[in-house]
């Protein structure tokens, strides 16, 4: 963007660029920033907010649109490919907006904590459609601690061969550790895959067994 | 240019809200600045979805501060300047910054304009002519007459040497 010998600047160029630049910048656009933020708020064109949070299974990306919570995201799925999904497939009006998340980071804190057994959030399920959508309204009926099978899920939405099918939804869950897909293992006991990683799986299993 | 998937607004307003700042600093001085800022990220927010994929951010960002400036120049122009933003003697301290922004705003309004745009905001003189009217090569006149101009008026300001 600022390539001088392109447009033929001068040291004109820097010295007027840093000179009309303060230190206060940073502290300034933070500033603007928040009343942005309240602005488009006020004005409706916020569609969707986000924020991170620090958790047991690392850094997790909370996203929320006027409907409620639209997207829980893991590190390994890299938050800024995320957020560009979210812009194109939601809206690209994002803003970072910690505040609309507060409810949702208190739950997860809590859950973390051990002292919550249960999620009580609007969800926002656009971002999955058909028989991905259906698997993943129905997780939540596997309550806290407990476990079920591929095929039991399947059985649950009533397509008891779709088992396949099941494991893709689990994979695919927009919204994980909100929308239990950790509590759906391989029929054989193995832990089966997992959006962010073995490891996270089996820290939210023992979290919830203990 | 090339095709790109449309970013986040945040990653503009990170990315470019640095400069917008400077550009509504050096157009209207720290005091209305900030709220020409806002103006313009609002109302690009508000328009963002609907800007083409391969449009040119930054220029787009400063066309809208440019109209946003003039709204706030317009209502300034009515009203008396507050006394604190007055430049104090031209030659007392010739690289305080915010005697520079006042050096700046005292230059015609497209001398200064196409200082903002091209030194401030880095944008190729055709695009600034896009903004201004007129051609490139006007532009590029109007830039180096206020170069000329700030040099007169704060020699200080405008040096080899880069300010600390």
């Amino acid at each position: 963007m600022n390539d001088d010998t392109h447009h033929g600047r001068t040291t004109d160029a820097a010295v007027l660029g840093s000179a009309l630049s303060t230190p206060t910048d940073a502290d300034t656009l933070t500033r603007l920033h928040d009343r942005l933020v309240r602005q488009a708020e006020a004005q409706e064109i916020l569609d969707v907010a986000y924020t991170t949070v620090d958790t047991p299974v690392g850094p997790l990306l909370l996203a929320t649109t006027p409907k409620g919570l639209v997207r829980v995201a893991y590190a390994s799925e890299d938050h800024d490919a995320v957020l560009d999904h979210l812009a194109e497939k939601v809206s690209p009006r994002i803003l970072r907006a910690p505040h609309r998340l507060d409810r949702v980071a208190r739950e997860l804190e809590e859950y973390f904590a051990g002292q919550r057994h249960a999620f009580d959030l609007d969800l926002d399920l656009s971002l999955s459609h058909g028989f991905r959508r259906l698997v993943q309204s129905r997780l939540p009926e596997i309550g806290y601690g407990q476990t079920r099978s591929y095929r039991e899920v399947a059985e649950l939405v009533g397509n008891p061969r779709a088992v396949r099918a099941v494991g893709t939804a689990c994979a695919t869950n927009p919204l994980p550790v909100v929308v239990p897909c950790h509590r759906v293992l391989r029929a054989d006991g193995g832990l089966g895959g997992y959006v962010g990683g073995a490891d996270a799986k089996s820290t939210l299993l023992h979290l919830e067994a203990a | 240019m090339s095709i790109e998937v449309t970013q986040p607004f945040e990653r503009v307003v990170a990315q470019h809200g640095h400069t917008v700042l400077r550009v509504c600093r050096a157009l209207l001085g720290t005091h209305d600045a900030d709220d020409a800022w806002s103006e313009t990220f609002i109302a690009a927010m508000r328009a963002y979805p609907d800007l083409p994929h391969d449009a040119n951010v930054e220029a787009w960002l400063v066309t809208i501060a440019h109209r946003k400036a003039i709204d706030v120049l317009r209502a300034t122009q009515r009203r008396p300047v507050p006394v604190d933003e007055l430049p104090e003697a031209p030659d007392a301290r010739p690289k305080d910054d915010l005697e520079l922004w006042a050096a700046v705003r005292t230059l015609p309004d497209k001398q200064r304009q196409a200082v903002a745009y091209h030194y401030v905001a880095g944008l190729p003189y055709a695009e600034i002519a896009r903004i201004l009217g007129g051609t490139a090569d006007a532009a590029r006149r109007a830039a180096a007459d206020g170069i000329k101009n700030l040099r007169r008026t704060y020699p200080g300001a405008i040096t080899e040497e880069a300010p600390s």
